[in-house]
C-alpha cells in the first residue's frame, strides 16, 4: 500500500522529492539513528528547559555552552593520543580516557554556563532589565563566544576523532544496534533520570522548582534566588558538556565554531515539543525530534534537511498545541 | 550607566560620526524634550526641537542635499578608499540603513526580537532575481516591478510566520525567526530552482543608458545605486514617520511597554505585533531586491543568518525605537568594516560584543531620543509650556521609585 | 438592612431608594450635578441613590483554578450611574471577578452580560470598546510615553483610522489625530494633570501616575469605569481628592465600579456595596446597612475597628 502511494509522487520534480522507497527501506535504522540523536538534543534541551523555567529566558548562548564541550572532548581525546583510525587501546583505557574527556567536557561547558550567567545575565537582572534586552544580550553573547572561537579555530571542522569502532550489539527487525547507539541513549536516558529525580527529590531541585512556580514567593520563603539561578546554569552546563561527548561520538566531524547554533535551535524545538520548562518534556521531545527528523531526512534526500524538518515541527507546535506535548509549567510538573 | 561610564563600543565611531550625523538627522524631529541621560546627544536633540519649524526644515534641506553629495564630494577622511570603492560603500551604507529601519519598526516600536531579518531580505534578493534573471524558468517583469512584488513575498512570509507565533510570548519569535533565517538558506540549497550556489546571474536593474551606450545602473556604479536607495530610504522615513505619530505608532509602542495593559487600553496588540512585523519583513524585502539588482548576481552564498545579528547590532547600536538612530546604526555597521579594513574580519566578534556591552551599560543605544507619537502634539505640548507650568520632567527616576508628597493636586 | 439571598439584595435596596426623600437630588445626580449632595452625604452614605436599569449582570459566575474555587456562583448587577464597590478580605475574589469582567480570566461557568451581550470570551481589547474599562492595582502606564501620549492611547480604542490611512495622512487620520489631542488634554484637565501633558509617564508623580490611569481608562470612553485600588499608597488628603473626582465622574453619567481596601473611601463614596468572601457574595446593600451587617463585620474581624465603621 504504501509503495502505491511511493508511486503516485512525481519521481522528479524541480522542488522537492519524496522518497518513500527510502524511508520504507531503511525506516528501522532511521528509527534507532533518529533516537541516538533524539537522546543527544533531549541533553541540551534540559539547559533550555531548566534556564528558561527559571528565568523564563531563551538562553541563546547554551548553544555554545555545548559546543565549548565538544572542543573539550575534542582537545581531551587529541592530547591523549586519540585520532581519525580506531583507537589501539583495550576496552578499559578507552573507558577511561571517554570518562576523562566526559569530566573535562563537562567542566568546561558548566564553567561557560557559569561565567555566562554571571557576566552577561546578572548585571541585567540586577537593574530589573526588559525581557528584549536579556534577549538581544543572550544572542549576542552567543554570537561572540561563536566567533571567538571561529577566529581562533578557523572556519573548518576539527579533525575527526574516533572513539571506538562500533560493533553490532542488537539485531532488531533485520537492523544492527551498534554499540555507540546503545551507549548514547542508555547514557543519557540515565543522565536524565537523575536530572529528573533530583529536580523533583533534592532540596536544591525543590528550590529550583519554586522559583521557577513564583520567584518572588520563593525568595520570601527563604530560597536564595540567585543560588538557584546559578546551580541551574551549572546543571545545564553539565548536560551540556555530556552532551558534547555523545555528539563528538556520533559525528566526529561536528567539531566546528557554528556547530552549536545548528544543534541548539534543533534543541530548542525539542523543547518546545515536549513542553518549555519541562524535565520529561525535553526527554520526550528530543527523542520525537531525533526520530521525525532522521526521517525528514531520509525521505527527503539530504542531512540539511533535518534542520528544515525541526524548524517546521517547531513553527507547527506553536501554532497547533504551544504548550507542547507534556505541558509547560517547571514549577507544576510533578510536585 | 551614564555617558561617562558607559563605553565606547566601536573604535573610530566618532571619526565617522560627522559623515553619519548628515545621513542621520534627515529623518526629521526625532528627539523629544523628554530624553533623559542624553549626553552629548541630549543638547543636541533639545536645541533641535527648540528650532522653529521652517529653521528644521531649511537644515533637513541641507542635510539632505549633502547626503545626496556624498559620493560626489568623496571627502578625504571618511572615504572608505583605498580600501573600497566610496560610491559602493555609500550604497551599502544605505542599504543597511534601509534595513535597520525596518527591523526598528519590528525591534524598536513593537518590542519583538526578530532574529532572522536575513531571511526577509533574501526572499526579496530571490524574488528579484527569479523574476528577472536568464537563469530561472519564471516570467520575466521588468526589474522594477520586481521591488513591489518582493515586498509583497516578504510580507506574505512574514504574516506566514507571525501568525502562529504572535499569538505567543515575544520570545518565541526570536527564536522561530532564528531558525527561518537558517531555513531560506537551506531551502536555497536544497531546493533544486532554487539553484543552489550556482544562483542566478544578470538579476535585471532599472532602465537607462549613458552617453556611451553603458547601462546608468551597472554593478560597478555605485552613485546611481546610492542616490536610488536613499530616495527610498527617505521615503520609507517619511512613511515610518507617519506610522509612529499615529494610532499604529502608539500601538505598538504601548505593546512594548506594556502589552497586556495595551489590550486592555484597546489595542489589538496581536493585530499590531503582525503588522509590525509584516512591515519589517516589506522593507527587508525591499532592501533585499535593491541589493539584488546592485550586485546582479544572488546565490545561496549572500544570506548567512549571521548577518542577521549584524542587523539587529544595527539598530541597537543607534538606539532600538529610534529611526534617526537607525539610520545611524546601519550605516555605522556597514561603514567601520568598509572603513577600518584592518578590523574587518573581526566584525563579528566587535559587533557580538559591541550588542552584550550596549545591552549591560547603555541599552538605549548610542542616540537616546524618544519619538513623538502624537501627529499634532507640538500644538499641545507648546499651549502646556506657555502656560508656563510645565516644568521640566525630573530625569533619571525609575519607574516606581517616585513617591507621591503632594497633596495630589 | 441587607439579606443574605442574595437575589434578595438588589430588591430590597430599590425598595428603600423608592422611599427616600432625596429621589429628585438623585436624579440631578445622573445630569452630573450630584456634587454637593454626594459630598453633603459624605464620608458615611446613609441614603440610596436612585440609579438607572442594570448596565452589568453578573450571573452565578464561577471560576476555578484547577481544583481551588476562586469565585462561587456569585451573581450581581451594576446599575447605569451608580458607584458600586466590590469589597472583601484579601483574597476573597475580588480582583480574581474583576479580572473576569475585563476578559483577563474565562468564566468557568456562568456569565457576564453588558448591556445584554455576553462579554465571557470575548477578547480583552473587544470589552474594552465593548464598554468596559480598568484601572490597575499596580500601576501600569506606558513608561515611555508622555502623559498626553498615554490618554491618546486610550482615545484610539474609539479610532478607526486603518494602517494604510495613517500611512498616507488620510483626511480621517488627520481628523482624529487633532481631536485626539483636544480630547486628550480635556482629560487631563478633568483628573488635574494637565501641566504635565508634555511628561513621561513613568516620571510623574505616584499620585499623578494614578490620576492619569483613570484618564486613560475614561479616554476609552468606558460605559462602566472599573478602579481597582485606586487610593492604594495614598494619605488622606489624597484620598479626599480621589473620592471627589470619583464623585464628578459619576456625575459626568459614568457608572464606576470600585474595589478598594480602605473603608472610609468605600463607606464615602459608593451607592452601593458588594461584598465577598471566599468566593462567595455575602452581603449586598447600600452603604449603611453593609456598615452593620454582621456577617459582613465578621469577616472583617481582626482588622482594626475604625476600618470597618
Amino acid at each position: 500500500m504504501l509503495s502505491t502511494l511511493a508511486m503516485s509522487v512525481p519521481a522528479d520534480s524541480n522542488w522537492i522529492n519524496f522518497d518513500v522507497p527510502a524511508l520504507i527501506q531503511n525506516f528501522w535504522s532511521a528509527t534507532f539513528d533518529g533516537l541516538t540523536f533524539g537522546a543527544i538534543y533531549a541533553l541540551v534541551a534540559l539547559g533550555y528547559t531548566l534556564v528558561y523555567g527559571v528565568l523564563n529566558l531563551i538562553n541563546f548562548a547554551h548553544s555554545e555552552v555545548f559546543i565549548v564541550g565538544c572542543y573539550g572532548v575534542f582537545f581531551t581525546l587529541s592530547f591523549l593520543g586519540f585520532g581519525p583510525s580506531v583507537p589501539n587501546l583495550d576496552f578499559w583505557s578507552i573507558v577511561l580516557n571517554l570518562v576523562l574527556a566526559l569530566v573535562v567536557a563537562m567542566v568546561a561547558s558548566a564553567l561557560t554556563a557559569f561565567v555566562v550567567e554571571r557576566v552577561a545575565y546578572k548585571p541585567l537582572r540586577k537593574r530589573n532589565a526588559p525581557r528584549l534586552v536579556f534577549l538581544i544580550t543572550a544572542i549576542g553573547v552567543s554570537f561572540s563566544i561563536q566567533y571567538l572561537i571561529f577566529l581562533w579555530r578557523g572556519p573548518n571542522p576539527e579533525v575527526a576523532l574516533t572513539m571506538f569502532r562500533p560493533t553490532p550489539i542488537f539485531d532488531v527487525f533485520g537492523t544492527i544496534i551498534d554499540s555507540q547507539q546503545l551507549v548514547i541513549v542508555l547514557a543519557a536516558v540515565v543522565m536524565m533520570v537523575f536530572t529528573d529525580q533530583f529536580i523533583s527529590r533534592s532540596r536544591t531541585g525543590r528550590g529550583i522548582r519554586a522559583v521557577a512556580q513564583d520567584p518572588d514567593t520563593a525568595t520570601l520563603m527563604g530560597v536564595n534566588k540567585e543560588r538557584i539561578i546559578i546551580t541551574t546554569f551549572i546543571i545545564g552546563g553539565l548536560l551540556a558538556g555530556a552532551a558534547a561527548l555523545f555528539y563528538v561520538m556520533r559525528i566526529p566531524s561536528g567539531v566546528q565554531y557554528s556547530g552549536g547554533f545548528v544543534l541548539g535551535v534543533k534543541a530548542f524545538a525539542a523543547a518546545v515539543l515536549g513542553g518549555i520548562g519541562n524535565v520529561r518534556g525535553a526527554l520526550l521531545g528530543g527523542l520525537l525530534l531525533g526520530l521525525i527528523g532522521n526521517y525528514g531526512q531520509i525521505l527527503l534526500g539530504s542531512s540539511q534537511w533535518t534542520d528544515v524538518v525541526a524548524f517546521v515541527v517547531l513553527v507547527l507546535v506553536l501554532l497547533v498545541r504551544p504548550e507542547g506535548i507534556l505541558g509547560t509549567s517547571l514549577g507544576r510538573s510533578k510536585a | 550607566m551614564s555617558m561617562v561610564d558607559g563605553p565606547t563600543p566601536l573604535p573610530g565611531a566618532k571619526a565617522s560620526q560627522a559623515a553619519e550625523d548628515r545621513e542621520a538627522a534627515k529623518s526629521g524631529p526625532g528627539t523629544s524634550a523628554d530624553a533623559p541621560r542624553g549626553g552629548m546627544f541630549k543638547s543636541f536633540g533639545a536645541r533641535w526641537n527648540a528650532l522653529p519649524r521652517q529653521q528644521q526644515w531649511a537644515w533637513l534641506t541641507i542635510v539632505v542635499v549633502l547626503a545626496y553629495l556624498l559620493p560626489v564630494i568623496n571627502p578625504p577622511l571618511i572615504s572608505t578608499e583605498p580600501g573600497n570603492n566610496f560610491a559602493l560603500a555609500c550604497f551599502d551604507m544605505a542599504r543597511f540603513a534601509l534595513i535597520a529601519v525596518g527591523l526598528n519598526v519590528v525591534i524598536g516600536y513593537a518590542g519583538l526580537l526578530d532574529l532572522g531579518y536575513v531571511a526577509f531580505f533574501a526572499v526579496g534578493s530571490y524574488t528579484a532575481a527569479m523574476l528577472t534573471s536568464p537563469d530561472s524558468t519564471f516570467l520575466k517583469i521588468p526589474y522594477l516591478w520586481t521591488v513591489p512584488v518582493a515586498m509583497a513575498v516578504a510580507m506574505f512570509f512574514g504574516v506566514v510566520l507571525g501568525v502562529p507565533t504572535l499569538r505567543l510570548r515575544g520570545d518565541y519569535l526570536a527564536i522561530v525567526t532564528l531558525g527561518f533565517g537558517e531555513i531560506v538558506r537551506l531551502l536555497a540549497t536544497l531546493i533544486p530552482a532554487m539553484n543552489g550556489q550556482v544562483g542566478f546571474q544578470n538579476v535585471g536593474h532599472p532602465p537607462g543608458l549613458e552617453a556611451d551606450g553603458t547601462p546608468i545602473f551597472s554593478n560597478a556604479n555605485g552613485t546611481p545605486w546610492y542616490w536610488l536607495v536613499l530616495t527610498v530610504l527617505i521615503i520609507v522615513l517619511l512613511l515610518a514617520g507617519n506610522l509612529e505619530r499615529s494610532r499604529v505608532g502608539r500601538a505598538w509602542i504601548a505593546i512594548r511597554e506594556d502589552e497586556d495593559a495595551a489590550e486592555i487600553m484597546g489595542v489589538p496588540t496581536f493585530k499590531y505585533k503582525v503588522w509590525a512585523f509584516a512591515i519589517g519583513a516589506g522593507v527587508g524585502g525591499l532592501s533585499g531586491a535593491l541589493f539584488a539588482g546592485q550586485v546582479g548576481f544572488v546565490n545561496n552564498q549572500k544570506f548567512d543568518v549571521v548577518t542577521s545579528i549584524l542587523f539587529v547590532a544595527a539598530v541597537v547600536l543607534g538606539g532600538a525605537g529610534n529611526k534617526v538612530g537607525a539610520v545611524l546604526g546601519g550605516a555605522l555597521v556597514s561603514y567601520i568594516p568598509l572603513r577600518f579594513t584592518a578590523i574587518a574580519e573581526y566584525k563579528y566578534l566587535i559587533f557580538g560584543v559591541a550588542l552584550v556591552l550596549i545591552m549591560i551599560f547603555r541599552s538605549q543605544g548610542l542616540l537616546p531620543a524618544r519619538q513623538r507619537l502624537l501627529a499634532y502634539g507640538r500644538l499641545a505640548y507648546n499651549r502646556v509650556a506657555a502656560s508656563g507650568k510645565g516644568g521640566t520632567p525630573p530625569s533619571g527616576g525609575a519607574p516606581g521609585t517616585a513617591t507621591s508628597t503632594e497633596a495630589g493636586a | 438592612m441587607s439579606t443574605t439571598e442574595p437575589e434578595m439584595a438588589p430588591e430590597n435596596e430599590r425598595g428603600r431608594s423608592s422611599d427616600a426623600p432625596e429621589i429628585d437630588e438623585a436624579m440631578m445626580a445622573e445630569q452630573g450635578i450630584d456634587m454637593e449632595v454626594a459630598e453633603a452625604v459624605a464620608p458615611d452614605r446613609e441614603i440610596a441613590v436612585e440609579v438607572g436599569d442594570k448596565l452589568v449582570e453578573v450571573q452565578n459566575l464561577t471560576i476555578k483554578f484547577g481544583g481551588l474555587v476562586a469565585l462561587d456562583n456569585v451573581s450581581f448587577d451594576i446599575k447605569r450611574g451608580e458607584i458600586l464597590g466590590l469589597i472583601g478580605p484579601n483574597g476573597a475574589g475580588k480582583t480574581t471577578c474583576f479580572n473576569a469582567m475585563t476578559g483577563v480570566y474565562k468564566p468557568t461557568s456562568g456569565k457576564i452580560l453588558l448591556e445584554g451581550t455576553s462579554i465571557g470570551g470575548q477578547k480583552q481589547h473587544k470589552i474594552t470598546r465593548m464598554g468596559l474599562a480598568r484601572t490597575f492595582q499596580n500601576i501600569r502606564l506606558f513608561g515611555e510615553m508622555t502623559a498626553l501620549e498615554n490618554v491618546v492611547v486610550g482615545l484610539d480604542a474609539r479610532h478607526r483610522t486603518s494602517v494604510g490611512g495613517a500611512l498616507l495622512r488620510l483626511p480621517r487620520h488627520i481628523r482624529e489625530e487633532k481631536s485626539a489631542i483636544e480630547r486628550g488634554m480635556a482629560l487631563l484637565e478633568f483628573v488635574g494633570v494637565a501641566d504635565h501633558a508634555a511628561t513621561l509617564s513613568r516620571h510623574l508623580s505616584y499620585g499623578h501616575q494614578r490620576r492619569l490611569e483613570i484618564a486613560r481608562a475614561l479616554a476609552t470612553d468606558p460605559k462602566v469605569l472599573c478602579l481597582d485600588e485606586p487610593a492604594a499608597g495614598f494619605n488622606p488628603a489624597e484620598k479626599e481628592d480621589l473620592m471627589a473626582l470619583i464623585r464628578t465622574i459619576r456625575g459626568d453619567g459614568y457608572t464606576v465600579l470600585l474595589i478598594e481596601h480602605d473603608m472610609k473611601l468605600v463607606m464615602g463614596v459608593t451607592d452601593r456595596i458588594v461584598v465577598l468572601e471566599f468566593g462567595k457574595k455575602i452581603a449586598d446593600g447600600i452603604p449603611s446597612a453593609i456598615r452593620e451587617d454582621p456577617r459582613v463585620v465578621a469577616a472583617y474581624l481582626g482588622e482594626p475597628e475604625d476600618d470597618v465603621a
